[in-house]
């Protein structure tokens, strides 16, 4: 039996290993080369591309919490053209797959993204971040509303030449209605998912710990959420790769990640601790694959044994 | 930059902090003044994010191998379980990391004004310009005299120094900023470079800008990764040709500043210091959002 550790998501994306570096956590593509082998990384999502630059958050924008952090960059970013000349040859150079993470309020600046990336060799797929506010319907987060997802997510897919990931919200309260109608209109697969919103207090002078006020919650206080996020879409939209993200550390979490239903772990708060955690990461999950006699992590998606009535169980 | 896993050869109290001194030659033999290293915290829930020390002192060869040398203040649970690292135990390091003091080419006279444990950084660049045959002298202010670090090595590397203390236990009674002024003139400043926290720094660059002095800062302002990946620990800086400011990295871009170019109200207007609380009660909050 011949074992890989490659991840086949469809329509000609191919990942080395199961383990993608996520959004914001890959630096502008000049930081990571020196601190990890990037051809042993399954992938890069770059930082959230705005159509116009953006200056970000006020300081400061990360504070420590028990099992996570608090933090809100406010998609600090250059513009997509800046992003599109400087940035992402950097981050495709090492020869991980750029996927490239768009993120806006608006239809038409959505279509105007994938425009400016559409012509570029170097991206690999897109990720659409919809946890932003929606501008013109005046919501609060755009990807919280089944009719908008669906729309924009089709703009997007139509026009795209890559495939086209949804990054919906985990904490949505129509979680699986989101991931379907993001598939419906053309995703080729979900990215599950966006932060929960958080708030840090600094007691020392009554103020939040971020210049913002608000910003998300991430590290290993996610895991729990993310991995019953990832089972119910995994069972409610079988047909699309799911990638999951929030509070992979170890390969074990990985591991829990594609049992629940994952075909791939996104890693973010783990890489600014340690570099080299994806490298690692896939190790993990190699060799719990070595274990279990599977000959490719595909083999363990959605194997999760999930008894069939839970009713008993229920409180 | 390397990742090391680096032996902590000793550890010594020195009044209020501790001192470190670890093994590690890579990343000695790179390191410039002013810069620092990203130390990664034990597992468990406590701690997650590395912590950022400035170093101290680098000793690019030793009789054996390179060190390099911090100085941990222990005020939160990170630095208290820095502080009570024995020798012999090996800790996972990333460094030199950020842009480290540039020296003036011509001017000769550098005045070096910390407050607490943020002199670390400047007493090895003070050694630094001594060894490039400038006039150094300092000015450290602390809360206390244990606070003070290392005043007779302060002593050792400058031509003056002026201590303050805020409670008069060494030195004059007084801040940092009380001191500068009188300083300045005796020895006939002509660089200023400073450390300590974000309100102190803001006052010496008032203090800079009056004067007509160039300087150099350090900012400390928290970090995620301290490599440049997560964009969490930017400062407002104005763009040399005037047309606007970017949000830098203090970990990539800095952690080194010129004080003119940084946007004091944008970066400190949200954030005034209220410690403690003031004897008619707890301050007014601005309403959010506002």
């Amino acid at each position: 039996m011949k074992r890989t550790i490659t991840v086949d998501l469809g329509a000609g994306l191919v990942l080395p290993t199961p383990v993608i570096v996520a959004a914001g956590c890959a630096g502008t593509g000049r930081e990571l080369s020196g601190l990890v082998e990037l051809k042993r990384i399954g992938g890069l999502v770059s930082r959230s591309v705005t159509l116009e630059p953006r200056k970000g958050s006020p300081p400061p924008r990360i504070a420590e919490t028990p099992s996570g952090t608090v933090w809100s960059t406010g998609l600090q970013n250059p513009g997509v053209a800046a992003f599109v000349d400087d940035e992402l040859p950097r981050l495709a150079k090492g020869g991980a797959p750029v996927l490239v993470s768009i993120a806006a309020g608006s239809l038409e600046e959505h279509v105007r993204l994938v425009g400016a990336l559409q012509t570029r060799p170097e991206v690999a797929a897109i990720e659409i971040n919809l946890s932003g506010p929606d501008d013109e319907l005046h919501r609060e987060i755009l990807g919280e509303h089944v009719d908008r997802t669906g729309e924009v997510v089709g703009a997007v897919a139509r026009m795209s030449l890559v495939p086209v990931f949804a990054k919906i919200p985990i904490v949505a309260s129509h979680l699986v209605e989101l991931a379907r109608a993001a598939v419906r209109a053309g995703a080729r697969g979900l990215t599950i998912g966006g932060p929960p919103q958080a708030l840090g207090v600094r007691t020392a002078d009554l103020r939040p710990a971020l210049g913002g006020v608000t910003g998300w919650l991430s590290g290993p206080a996610l895991k729990p959420l993310t991995l019953r996020a990832v089972l119910e879409v995994a069972r409610g939209v079988p047909d699309a790769p799911i990638l999951a993200v929030g509070g992979v550390r170890t390969g074990e979490d990985a591991v829990e990640m594609l049992l629940a239903g994952a075909s791939a772990v996104q890693v973010g708060t783990a890489v600014l601790v340690d570099p080299a955690a994806p490298v690692e990461i896939a190790r993990g999950i190699a060799a719990f694959l070595r274990a279990k006699g599977a000959s490719s992590p595909a083999e363990i998606t959605g194997r999760l044994r999930v008894p069939a009535s839970t009713d008993e169980a229920a409180p | 930059m390397r990742r090391v896993r680096a032996e902590v050869l000793s550890t010594r109290r020195i009044g209020a902090y501790h001192q470190l001194t670890v093994v590690a030659p890579d990343i000695a033999e790179r390191a410039r003044p002013g810069q620092f290293v990203a130390v990664k915290m034990p597992e468990g829930r406590d701690f997650l994010l590395r912590r950022h020390l400035a170093i101290h002192d680098a000793s690019p060869r030793g009789g054996w191998a390179g060190t390099l040398e911090f100085v941990i203040d222990p005020s939160g649970p990170g630095s208290r379980w820095l502080s009570a690292v024995r020798a012999h135990a090996f800790l996972d390091l990333i460094g030199p990391l950020g842009k480290g003091f540039a020296h003036p080419r011509r001017l000769s006279n550098c005045l070096l004004v910390a407050e607490g444990h943020a002199a670390a950084t400047l007493y090895y660049l003070a050694q630094d310009l001594v060894a490039a045959g400038k006039r150094v002298d300092m000015v450290i202010g602390a809360a206390t005299m244990e606070r003070v670090l290392k005043p007779i090595e302060a002593k050792r590397l400058s031509q003056t120094v002026a201590i303050v203390t805020a409670d008069g236990t060494l030195g004059d009674r007084g801040e940092v900023l009380d001191a500068l002024p009188n300083a300045a003139d005796a020895v006939n400043a002509q660089v200023v470079y400073a450390a300590g926290p974000a309100p102190t720094l803001e006052r010496v660059a008032a203090f800079c800008r009056e004067r007509s002095l160039p300087g150099q800062i350090v900012i400390e302002e928290p970090m995620g990764c301290g490599f440049g990946l997560c964009h969490a620990c930017v400062v407002p800086i104005a763009r040399r040709d005037g047309s606007g400011y970017d949000n830098l990295r203090t970990c990539v871009d800095g952690p080194v500043f010129d004080p003119a170019r940084v946007l004091w109200d944008r970066w400190l207007g949200e954030r005034p210091t209220m410690l403690p609380t003031p004897p008619e009660g707890l301050p007014v909050v601005r309403p959010w959002p506002a």
